[in-house]
């Protein structure tokens, strides 16, 4: 299983959800499964898929956030496990999909297949830190703390094509949904 | 009205309700400020690059954002943004201590601090580099308009005589 069949499976947990998703293929994945106005593909800025979730999540308590977000762009921005601990937004549910790979830029290993990630959240203080196999992805949404879920794939990318959607129209479209 | 007080009332004025920070010894009394105000969210962040994150994150659930660094923070942020603020054009107030500059005791900051107001012009920018309270309140209060109709982020440059 890769990194598709992974968001056609968290998506279909998902509702009325909030979605922010990683850089490259997976926003074109997620794009192609199921584009909704909900989603916020975010095209450039690798590594800040967790934090535009946790600036939304702060913003918006009302509104429950899903982070889909990736072993290598984790990595770019270890700091955020951090941030998003320390401010624990009980409505930001942070799924990475871990393939251990720069999958966008022709599957380069990544330095996650040494490390566990579930074991970094935990050491750091999440209450909620899961291998997606092990959970109902539904009330981990709805649970009182912040949640880190590492879903683990083999690496590898579908033909999906690009966004052809401009970035300002993902924007105001995403804002106007909520 | 004395250098942070300006500062502060600047950002009220524009009604800015979320900030994020990495701090200066310069914007000490401003933190303080921001974290005793119950209508402004202040956000402490690990690194200037994600802060520019989480500012694009509040936008989208109808927050006024500003961050707080000093201009060596700037550096840390540059793709974010370009790839981030300017490309889905997110307004954003920062408001960077400007070390480097005249009075400077600090070698290490000299260079960044030298560079920094060709980086944004380079980064094509709006700044303002306003030297006493009156003109930085002023500069300020319109900068989020002007940020929201330019459609990226607007600096203030805030220099070490200035405080």
């Amino acid at each position: 299983m890769a990194r598709y069949e992974a968001i056609a499976d968290i998506m279909e947990n998902i509702d009325e959800e909030l979605v922010i998703c990683n850089i490259g293929f997976p926003s074109r994945e997620l794009y192609e499964i199921d584009d909704r106005s909900k989603n916020f593909y975010m095209i450039g800025s690798m590594g800040l898929a967790s934090s535009i979730g946790l600036g939304l999540a702060l913003a918006k308590p009302s509104k429950d956030i899903v982070v889909i977000d990736g072993d290598g762009s984790l990595l770019m921005n270890m700091g955020s496990l951090v941030t998003v601990f320390a401010n624990n937004p009980s409505n930001l549910t942070w799924i990475v999909i871990d393939n251990g790979a720069y999958g966008s830029t022709g599957n380069q290993d990544t330095y996650a297949q040494k490390i566990d990630f579930v074991e970094i959240a935990k050491s750091i203080g999440f209450k909620n830190s899961f291998y997606f196999d092990n959970i109902d992805l539904k009330k981990v949404i709805k649970s009182d703390d912040a949640s880190f879920i590492v879903y683990k794939t083999e690496a590898g990318n579908s033909t999906a094509p690009i966004i052809d959607i401009d970035p300002i129209t993902i924007k105001e479209r995403f804002m106007s949904s909520i | 009205m004395d250098s942070t007080e300006a500062i502060y009332n600047g950002l009220k004025d524009a009604e800015i309700d979320f900030i994020v920070s990495v701090p200066c010894v310069n914007l000490s009394r401003l933190l303080n400020m921001i974290d005793d105000d119950p209508e402004i969210t202040h956000i402490p962040v690990t690194r200037e690059e994600e802060g520019i994150g989480i500012c694009a994150g509040a936008y989208l659930g109808g927050k006024k954002t500003a961050i707080l660094m000093q201009n060596s923070g700037l550096g840390n942020s540059i793709n974010a943004l370009k790839s981030l603020m300017e490309l889905y054009e997110f307004p954003l107030i920062m408001i960077m201590s400007h070390r480097g500059t005249d009075g400077e005791n600090i070698c290490g900051q000299i260079p960044m601090g030298d560079s920094t107001p060709r980086i944004l012009e380079g980064m094509n920018f709006n700044f303002f580099t306003p030297t006493n309270p009156e003109a930085a309140y002023d500069d300020i209060r319109r900068s989020w308009e002007l940020s929201e109709d330019e459609g990226k982020p607007v600096s203030i440059l805030l220099e070490i005589k200035y405080w």
